[in-house]
């Protein structure tokens, strides 16, 4: 008989289109973070480290990569006989197919693989957040509660609260309401989509509300389990939680890792992060290589200047180059006497030489000025800016361009060049 | 599927100085991030043999830990595996391997059992990349008995420490001389062997047989003109770490672009353990030139044409110079090293100085207090 105490099912199917260019070919938990990392290995690493073993990995939007990266869980200790890692995209039943069209609803569509572990409690994750969290003090504070549901909660400065969903709670943390996105919250308690259930609990909200167009688990399962007066639990975590949904705070969170003793540290022994790693080669840092307050990737080769920066592995920047306050994502390449000021390079994407990007003065992006901002230059995934190009602040560069598409080799502040792919 | 692979991975070498008090040869960090086992390894697997067996004995600890799945080298699992073989005691036999012959000896049962024609043999202390498919097709058109993997080492080269090979003009070995005291031919046995299975069982059981142990002096040398022997001579770059310097100066081989290149870019590639270590860090004050630095490594001084392997820290104002730092040391601050080798675990305390000679490096051991509290 199989029988797991906790599963774990992991949503990992949004687009994060504020994200912009970096999710246009891949699903968001599958983008590079932190010089190594893909968002997702957080969530994975904090299941194996907390003793989940089963984890439901629930994919729709672009699955490609994120299939590849997770393949059958070796990084993380998931490939087991009995459980472990399983990729769950939607599929066609004998009555109907239909697209995961809500987060609860993608969870309802996959009843058989949660039924199939007999499961006491299920957890419910993300797959887009930068932390380390202990899955079974979560689960212990929900037995002593005895409760049906909790939600981890974590503070946030109140004046930010009207940002989130915030739970009133009474003196033992039982949830008496919710409020979502009050413009004036009475708690600075925000829930992180992190969700505990018992499992006939689960099953019964699922089950009735089946028919709801787009079920979600904030707008209809907790207050659909509330109402019927479900004990509902606010687990409080205090330790580094960032949500890594929009460019600029994805930008913050890589610059975060490289302060002195940064407050988000990868360097202890304890809680490690694991991930698929393809290159296990070593960096170079050539002669007249400068390199400071940076992390850097496997087989990564400097030969320029890197200062403030994050590099992903197999990143080349060449002799001359100045690369300042940047994320140079996997296999990019910044060529020859380029400088990148506050840039966001994605993965295989190459600068050509005698570039300036990030330069000028900031103008709102013309097209998209809730996703380019805060003075950020942004190349996407594999696509490439041919030599002496000066791009200004606020811009978004998508495809393999050429001479001809600049005017005057330059593309202003705000500006938008977009040749190839899906864009939001 | 025509080979399977044995390496020999049980020597010591007191060349190797205190460098081999922890570890076996093979067991020796490579390149920033490897060990001297992954290149026969990832050659083997890369020429697709599928069945490979570790013999070893000295200090094999940190060896066993290393090759402690055979993933990491995409050996298979039902269709063939890593095997790691340490001396046992048997009804038979209660000795350690007496000699590399000695070694294959107690483990025959692995070449009777297995059904692939051929034998690849070698050691775990080359750092080179080989397709061992050429090698074989090399001894099959030859219709040689053993084939050796020789290496020209060019004119002047002292050879002391090899084996050195003579061949008349169709590469058949016509003379072989274990550890020359006079510089011979500049042709050199890399260690490296083809043979038929079931040829090589007969030469080991006859060798156990007279109570001769030793692979190269009691076989090789022995059936020199009794057996064919040819020597297939290699391309490309080869070094073997049997001694102190020469591993340092196999080390100082990858600050070369072209070495780089050769083992990290070009088809096909090294594979390694894989360590769930963080990116590197390089906090202010940090200053790298012309350097190798592995994964976890923590940075804060300045390091000039030096490998760093994983998980090394450096303090502030510490300055390493030509130096070989091995994984998971700490360098305190205000530290001085020039030509050095710190073995790895260690911990320099801060202000101390070491300084060994241009080409030819000081072993640092200290184990200072890590952390004071």
């Amino acid at each position: 008989m199989i029988k797991k105490e906790m599963i774990a099912m992991l949503l990992a199917g949004g687009q994060g289109s504020r994200l912009g260019c970096l999710t246009s070919t891949v699903a968001k938990p599958a983008v590079g973070f932190g010089a190594k990392y893909r968002i997702i290995d957080f969530a994975l690493s904090n299941c194996i480290n907390s003793g989940i073993d089963t984890v439901g990995v629930l994919t729709q939007y672009q699955p490609l990569r994120l299939n590849t990266h997770i393949g059958i869980g070796i990084p993380w200790d998931l490939d087991k006989n009995i459980g472990g890692v399983s990729i769950l995209p939607p599929y066609e039943k004998s009555t109907n197919a239909e697209w995961y069209s809500g987060t609860a609803n993608a969870i309802y569509q996959n009843l058989r693989y949660m039924e199939r572990y007999n499961p006491d409690y299920v957890l419910i994750l993300g797959g887009d957040h930068i932390y380390k969290m202990d899955y079974e003090a979560m689960l212990d504070f929900h037995k002593s509660r005895k409760a049906d549901v909790t939600i981890a909660c974590i503070p946030v400065p109140i004046e930010e609260a009207s940002r989130f969903g915030v739970v009133i709670t009474d003196d033992d943390s039982r949830i008496n309401e919710f409020e979502e996105k009050p413009a004036n919250p009475r708690s600075n308690l925000a829930s992180m989509g992190i969700y505990i259930f018992n499992w006939e609990v689960l099953r019964d909200a699922l089950i009735t509300l089946k028919d709801q167009p787009g079920c979600d688990f904030g707008k209809h399962i907790i207050p659909y389990c509330h109402n019927n007066g479900q004990r509902i639990f606010a687990y409080e975590f205090t330790g580094y939680w960032k949500d890594v949904g929009t460019l600029h705070s994805y930008w913050e969170a890589n610059m975060e890792l490289i302060d002195l003793v940064p407050v988000f540290n990868l360097y202890e022994e304890f809680w490690r992060i694991y991930t698929s790693a393809e290159s296990i080669r070593p960096q170079f840092i050539g002669k007249n290589g400068y390199v400071e307050r940076c992390i850097i990737g496997e087989g990564a080769e400097i030969y320029g200047v890197v200062k403030n920066s994050v590099i992903g592995p197999g990143v080349i920047i060449k002799e001359g180059a100045e690369v300042y306050d940047s994320i140079v994502m996997k296999d990019a390449v910044v060529g020859r006497n380029t400088r990148v000021h506050k840039g966001i390079l994605a993965e295989n994407s190459k600068v050509g030489n005698n570039c300036a990007l990030g330069m000028g003065e900031e103008v709102e992006n013309e097209k998209w000025p809730h996703i380019y901002s805060n003075g950020l230059t942004v190349l996407g995934e594999d696509s490439s800016i041919p030599d002496g190009i000066i791009v200004g602040k606020n811009t978004v560069i998508q495809g393999v361009t050429e001479a001809s598409d600049y005017v005057n080799s330059a593309l202003p502040s705000g500006k938008c060049l977009v040749k190839a792919g899906e864009q939001v | 599927m025509k080979l399977i692979g044995l390496v020999l991975a049980g020597g010591n070498n007191n060349k190797m100085l205190q460098l081999s008090a922890k570890r076996a040869i093979a067991a020796m960090p490579v390149g920033g991030a490897y060990r001297a086992i992954d290149f026969v390894l990832s050659s083997m697997s890369n020429s697709h043999i599928q069945r490979v067996a570790v013999l070893t004995q000295y200090n094999s600890r940190s060896l066993n830990e290393h090759l402690s799945s055979s993933k990491w080298w995409d050996f298979g699992r039902k269709q063939g595996g890593l095997f790691v073989f340490t001396p046992t005691i048997t009804q038979e036999n209660s000795f350690w391997y007496r000699g590399t012959a000695d070694s294959i000896a107690q483990n025959l049962d692995f070449l009777r059992k297995s059904h692939e024609p051929y034998v690849a043999i070698a050691s775990g202390d080359g750092i080179y990349k080989l397709d061992f498919n050429k090698v074989l097709e090399y001894h099959i058109e030859t219709g040689a008995d053993i084939t050796i993997v020789g290496k020209r080492v060019g004119p002047g080269v002292d050879v002391s420490r090899f084996g050195s090979i003579e061949t008349d003009k169709e590469n058949r070995v016509v003379n072989f001389v274990e550890k020359p005291i006079k510089n011979g031919s500049d042709l050199i046995s890399t260690g490296i062997y083809i043979i038929r299975r079931r040829l090589l069982i007969d030469l080991i059981e006859q060798a156990a047989s007279e109570d001769r142990y030793d692979f190269v002096s009691d076989i090789l040398i022995r059936y020199k003109e009794e057996r064919k022997i040819y020597c297939y001579e290699m391309e490309g770059y080869w070094t073997s770490i049997s001694s102190a310097d020469a591993y340092y100066n196999a080390n100082m081989d990858f600050l070369k672009p072209e070495v780089r290149d050769y083992f990290f870019k070009q088809y096909p590639d090294i594979y390694s353990k894989v360590d769930d270590l963080p990116p590197a860090k390089y906090n202010p004050g940090a200053s790298v030139k012309n350097s190798l630095l592995a994964s976890g490594c923590i940075i804060n001084g300045t390091i000039e044409d030096s490998v760093l392997f994983k998980k090394v820290f450096v303090g502030n104002n510490t300055t390493i110079r030509n130096c070989i730092v091995l994984n998971d040391s700490y360098i305190g601050d205000n530290v001085y090293l020039e030509n050095c080798i710190v073995e790895s675990r260690g911990t320099i305390a801060s202000g101390a100085s070491y300084i060994g000679e241009p080409g030819h490096p000081k072993i640092v051991v200290e184990k200072s207090e890590r952390y004071r509290i």
